[in-house]
């Protein structure tokens, strides 16, 4: 594996360039903005509007996000547009659960190559319309979530020995999804909501072995997430430690994202900030969600603390998870436009 | 980047900054490094190889080597294994690992299991520059460190230039080639052995510290480590000689740029406090220094041997200067009997009462070790000694104030309480329990102790005319679990409100939460398993003020255990019984051929010699006994508890001496081989070779846990050859140190003097699983012949090296108790041996080891786990047994809630 002496994809230095300049934007919630759609079960599966799937099962596919991308790929591509349009720099396929692991209980599992594929095609569609209307260049990140399975936990509290998914299965099929993103034509890979590291280290692993399948390198961003007061991550790890264990992929970007919203996320950026050497990404939840499982807290009050990370220097690039809405990403845009991006250490 | 240190990660961040001089990798979870761990990873015994890991973390090891390469594991899947259950113990986990092995595909399957960023242990040219390129990166894509070997394809560098030109070319490689960070490498340039009597070994510390000053002057950012334990190779069996060789090698290889090794801090001389004289002759070898190096070490080395360098201690008196008071509260700390009583006659004749001594000099002096104790600075045996002393004092006192009493009718002292203690009915086993009622004594508790095999009424009865303020119930089988749920559920009925405290090694907080406690609502059980906790747990449960809160913690606690186990039981799975069979383990009968022991029937040994078998005896329990955890002898030199072991260990000695030269015991044993063959999960076992008439049936249990991968399910009877496939036999016997032990405990007990009694019968214990091992031995190399060339030196068997088991019912692979009747019956043990079986099928006297003897050489120690309703109906038909019955006795292990209302009524 020849990963770091592999040239640059096109776009990398573009992005790059970017980041240098000032604070780059990312999307909100897909998930937020699909539930507002309030689509039924005909509707995921394409059989009353939209396009039949053409992977056809028995399962219920309510709740199937990613399958969108295939059945009503304009919806889709309207969301991304209109994150597009409120000031998102970077746009997120809508990938999460696109892979074998993951779609393997809607029985969708040969269904990945060509979700990740549409979904690619979806999010590029909407950014391009939205460069010709402004002229500000835009990218699409190619979303790889955590799957639904731990390679560093046991789900059997009787057997810790025992591992629900192996390394090498959670590199076959990020494998699979990454050189699927690739070939639909992903500016970036975003390895995101990293609960486990050792899942994280897989998705890595199958990273730089498409790269090298595909004769170019593409800027990787690295997000974990930290679900508890403890301030670690559900595999235990502090911020520290995550970073240490995930730094061979020399990422373009480390963060964190979802979790408890932009306030508990604070000291762990600040502690991730002051040691990575390369740029940082923080796109928290709209705080908690309240006792209905909504998110609360609006627009300016995301912004606000959004605001408060970049002016003590802490992210170069930010953006929004579960609850956020293209209003949330316009009030971030504004509330970081006057502040410098971070200062990487070591660069000049 | 901004700097170029090497950082790794377990669940915590570690960073080699220049503030750390060196880096002490922990070694004893290796197999090749750790004779200890070997065995425990051989028998797949993973909680206590966990335990190992974990001792390493808590005395600061800051990255631990695992290493799994031994020829008869599979060492890829017990890395895996291992590394797994590693995971789920955030204590351990939280420092870095180092993949050890010499194996790629071991490394590589270990790198596939950690989340944190790991050390690769190791990589090398030793196979050509492409295997070692591919190698390094995969580390890269599996983000880890790598040790380099100085090793190339003309094999491992022995002097300083070959050792820099490998570590050099394979630097430019890395760096310039592979992208390797050079922060992540770390360069092993092999030490080797030296004072080998080999001329050319001669320079090899000089040349591994001079390669080591030249790659860290010359290939920027990496590491040096090596392996210190190899230098000193021609001294083993003389570890002072060895730890003062390490430290002067470190010594310089540290100031030459040294910063990483795997070495044994426990076994490492401080350079400063090495004899001068020692230290110069090793520096002689080290550096090379003289031609005479090697003979003027040896010649020293006798010298130094064994203890030779921990000289007598010269007594300091000085503190018989100081006031009465200090006088009696040094002698109450260290534990000195010699002048107590004229010091506490001093002190009585200065008080107003005989009283005022105990409550005030004693009591103070009490107080201070109970404070130590507390902290953690003085250990179990020193504590009992100082109940010794204090014994002895309050004896002398003892008259006077009967005397004040008979004159004034005054009261006699206060106790902070008083406390019921006994070892349950059909146990005999109560060293735990003795050492508890000690601290407790020593804390101004009163004991009643009702010693062993007491019935329950006696306990109820005792604990209400002495109006006791607690119960403590102890036991060490299994089936005294039943007997203490029949306990608390008798003191519910009979309406006490009393804390409960629970005991022993069989007991568990598990049990006491889910089945102990539940049964007794108007009072509290506890869990109490060591003596260190008793105190605090007491003096809680009698306190008005803290009492509420402490019994709803621990009622919170309970309910929180209950709950989880409840959970965990309805997640496990256990296989059918059938499908368990089918998976049992299938030896190749077709290629054994089983010895033919030398008689058959039984034979009843009473040669022993004492001080044969004192050679056989396995110290760590006998130290763990008295809470003191550590491996013998390692123990003795260890920082915190090394004193507190070597006086422990003296006294143990002394008394051992005493033991083999005084004939304290009469140890008996019987033993006997029959023919045998399975049937199923049965063994039956015949009267003669024709193997016709059947002299008794031993039944076995079969593991019904689900097995990943090819492990079989397995059950004893699997390791003896089935009907028809080879005459196999099997053997039996009970030893025992003898009954003398309880009338010579009695007799310490009657002086005063609680230390000698309990470690007379930790000894004795010792003695009987000494005589065990020794017999064994004696059977596979003579009475059984199945190993007749072997040749282990006694120390060298606690490691278990030899082929053939001898499991021991009532045990992991053999849980059911009742199987000793048959055994027992097979040998006529109690007329063999004197040595009978109590009503829970204890054995009497406690100092007793008994078992099976199977041969084949691939049998292995397993444990049975728990076991469904199907096998238990199906055992109990086979053993003739009413399920209910067998229910009772196979309580400990069910899968399921014992169905049926008969069965519930009837506990």
């Amino acid at each position: 594996m020849k990963t770091f002496r592999l040239p640059r994809s096109d776009t990398f230095a573009a992005i790059e360039t970017l980041a240098r300049q000032r604070i780059v934007l990312l999307d909100g919630a897909m998930g937020t903005m699909i539930q507002r759609l309030g689509l039924d079960e005909d509707a995921y599966a394409g059989r009353s509007g939209g396009v039949a799937c053409p992977h056809p099962t028995d399962l219920p596919q309510k709740g199937n996000n990613d399958l969108l991308s295939l059945t009503q790929p304009d919806a889709i591509e309207a969301i991304h547009f209109e994150f597009a349009m409120a000031g998102a720099d970077i746009v997120e396929t809508n990938t999460f659960s696109s892979t074998t692991i993951a779609q393997a209980d809607y029985g969708l599992g040969a269904a990945v190559e060509d979700l990740n594929v549409a979904a690619v095609r979806a999010a590029r569609r909407a950014v391009d319309r939205a460069t010709a209307i402004d002229g500000r260049p835009r990218f699409v990140a190619g979303a790889v979530g955590p799957t639904n399975r731990t390679a560093s936990l046991s789900p059997d509290v009787n057997d810790p020995g025992f591992r629900a998914v192996s390394f090498d299965d959670l590199r076959a099929a990020y494998g699979q999804q990454i050189a699927a993103l690739i070939a639909g034509g992903a500016d970036l890979i975003l390895i995101e909501t990293i609960f486990d590291t050792l899942n994280a280290k897989a998705a890595i692993f199958a990273c730089f072995e498409a790269f090298a399948a595909h004769g170019r390198r593409l800027p990787v961003m690295i997000s974990g997430t930290i679900t508890d007061a403890s301030g670690r991550t559900l595999s235990g790890q502090t911020p520290t430690a995550f970073w240490h264990s995930v730094r061979h992929a020399r990422p373009f970007s480390i963060g964190l994202n979802c979790a408890l919203g932009a306030a508990a996320m604070r000291p762990h950026m600040a502690e991730i900030s002051g040691i990575a050497e390369t740029l940082t990404c923080a796109y928290p939840n709209a705080g908690l969600p309240n006792a209905f499982g909504q998110y609360d807290e609006g627009p300016d009050e995301t912004a606000a603390q959004i605001g408060d990370f970049a002016q003590a220097g802490l992210v170069n690039i930010v953006g929004g998870c579960c609850g956020t809405t293209p209003d949330h990403i316009r009030a971030m845009a504004e509330a970081v436009a006057g502040h410098a991006p971070r200062k990487v250490p070591g660069h000049d | 980047m901004t700097d170029r240190l090497l950082r790794l990660s377990g669940l915590e961040p570690f960073v080699l900054t220049p503030e750390i001089p060196f880096v002490n990798i922990g070694e004893r979870t290796n197999v090749t490094g750790s004779a200890r761990f070997r065995k425990l990873i051989t028998n797949r015994d993973y909680a206590a190889a966990l335990e190992v890991a974990r001792d390493q973390v808590e005395n600061g090891a800051q990255i631990i080597d695992i290493n799994m390469d031994e020829g008869l594991i599979d060492s890829k899947a017990v890395m895996i294994e291992f590394l797994n259950l590693l995971a789920a113990e955030p204590d351990i986990a939280r420092v870095p690992v180092m993949i050890d092995s010499s194996k790629w595909e071991v490394i590589e399957a270990g790198l596939q299991c950690v989340q944190g960023k790991p050390v690769v242990n190791s990589i090398s040219m030793k196979e050509g520059e492409a295997q070692f390129r591919e190698q390094a990166e995969l580390c890269l894509a599996y983000g880890a460190a790598v040790v380099v070997m100085a090793f190339d394809e003309q094999g491992q560098a022995d002097t300083c230039a070959r050792k820099t030109e490998i570590c050099a070319r394979a630097y430019r490689i890395l760096v310039d080639e592979v992208g390797f960070p050079p922060q992540d490498i770390i360069f092993d340039p092999n030490i080797f052995a030296v004072a080998t009597g080999i001329p050319e070994h001669d320079n090899y510390g000089v040349d591994f510290i001079e390669a080591t000053r030249w790659i860290r002057a010359n290939l920027p950012h990496v590491h040096v480590s090596g392996g210190v334990s190899n230098l000193s190779f021609s001294f083993r069996g003389n570890e002072p000689v060895r730890e003062a060789m390490h430290a002067v090698f470190l010594y310089y290889a540290i100031a030459a740029g040294m910063d990483m090794g795997i070495v044994n801090a426990g076994q490492l001389a401080v350079y400063d406090q090495i004899d001068p004289e020692l230290r110069e002759a090793c520096e002689d070898v080290v550096l090379n220094r003289r031609a005479d190096a090697t003979e003027r070490l040896l010649d020293l080395a006798e010298r130094f041997r064994g203890d030779g360098k921990r000289e007598e201690r010269v007594r300091d008196l000085a503190w018989r200067d100081w006031p009465v008071e200090k006088r009696i509260e040094h002698a109450l700390v260290n534990g000195i009997t010699e002048f107590i009583d004229a010091d506490t006659e001093a002190a009585r004749q200065a008080a107003r009462r005989p009283l005022d001594v105990i409550e005030g000099p004693l009591m103070a002096g009490m107080n201070v070790v109970g404070d130590l104790f507390g902290a953690g600075k003085m250990f179990l045996p020193q504590v009992v000694k100082s109940a010794r002393v204090m014994k002895q004092a309050v004896a002398l006192l003892l008259p006077y104030m009967e005397e004040e009493k008979r004159l004034s009718g005054a009261a006699a002292r206060e106790n902070a309480g008083r406390i019921l203690m006994a070892t349950v009915k059909g146990d005999v086993h109560d060293i735990g329990k003795n050492i508890v009622g000690v601290v407790l004594a020593c804390n101004n508790y009163e004991i009643i102790d009702l010693g062993v095999m007491v019935p329950p009424q006696k306990i109820l009865e005792t604990a209400r005319r002495e109006k006791v303020d607690a119960i403590g119930l102890s036991g060490l089988i299994t089936p005294s679990l039943v007997e203490m749920v029949h306990l608390a559920a008798e003191m519910e009925r009979e309406g006490f409100d009393i804390p409960l405290l629970i005991g022993g090694a069989t007991t568990s907080k598990v049990h006491t939460a889910v089945k102990i406690a539940p049964g007794y609502g108007r009072g509290q059980t506890v869990h109490v398993n060591d003596a260190s906790r008793a105190v605090g747990v007491v003096s809680n449960l009698l306190s008005p003020d803290n009492k509420a809160g402490f019994v709803a913690a621990i009622r919170a606690e309970y309910a929180d255990v209950a709950d989880k186990h409840a959970r965990g039981e309805a997640a496990k799975s256990r296989l059918p019984l059938q499908a368990a069979r089918d998976n049992a383990l299938k030896l190749d009968w077709d290629a054994y051929a089983p010895a033919r022991p030398t008689f058959a029937g039984t034979r009843v040994i009473d040669d022993w010699d004492l001080a044969e078998i004192a050679t056989y005896i396995d110290w760590t329990p006998f130290f763990r006994a008295w809470e003191l955890k550590g491996v013998y002898p390692r123990i003795l030199e260890d920082e915190a508890q090394g004193e507190a072991a070597r006086a422990l260990f003296a006294d143990a000695r002394a008394m051992l001496d005493r033991i083999v030269a005084e004939r304290w015991f009469g140890p008996r044993a019987v033993v006997g081989f029959w023919p045998a063959n399975a049937v199923g999960d049965d063994i039956r076992v015949f009267a003669d070779d024709g193997r016709d008439a059947e002299l008794a049936v031993l039944h076995t249990l079969r593991q019904q846990t689900v097995k990943r991968g090819p492990r079989p399910n397995l059950a004893l009877s699997d390791f003896v050859a089935p009907v028809g496939a080879a005459p196999d036999w099997i053997g039996g016997f009970v030893v025992t140190a003898g009954p003398e032990e309880a009338a010579v405990a009695r007799r310490f007990e009657e002086a005063g003097d609680d230390y000698s009694a309990i470690l007379v019968k930790a000894l004795a214990d010792r003695i009987a699983e000494a005589m065990a091992e020794m017999l064994h031995a004696r059977v596979r190399r003579e009475l059984w012949g199945t190993s007749p060339d072997e040749d282990f030196a006694p120390d060298d068997l606690t490691a278990e090296p030899y082929k053939g088991i001898r499991p021991a019912p009532g045990y992991p692979a053999q849980p059911d108790h009742t199987e000793k009747r048959t055994l027992f019956a097979l040998l006529d043990a109690e007329a063999a041996t004197g040595v009978r079986l109590t009503e829970s099928m204890a054995m009497w006297p406690g100092s007793t080891v008994s078992g099976l003897y199977i041969g084949h050489p691939e049998s292995y120690y397993f444990g049975v786990g728990k076991v469904e309703r199907d096998q238990v109906v199906d055992y109990a038909a086979r053993k003739g047994m009413d399920p209910a019955e067998a229910e009772r006795w196979l309580a400990p292990i069910l899968n399921y809630v014992p169905g049926g209302d008969a069965a519930v009524a009837a506990e």
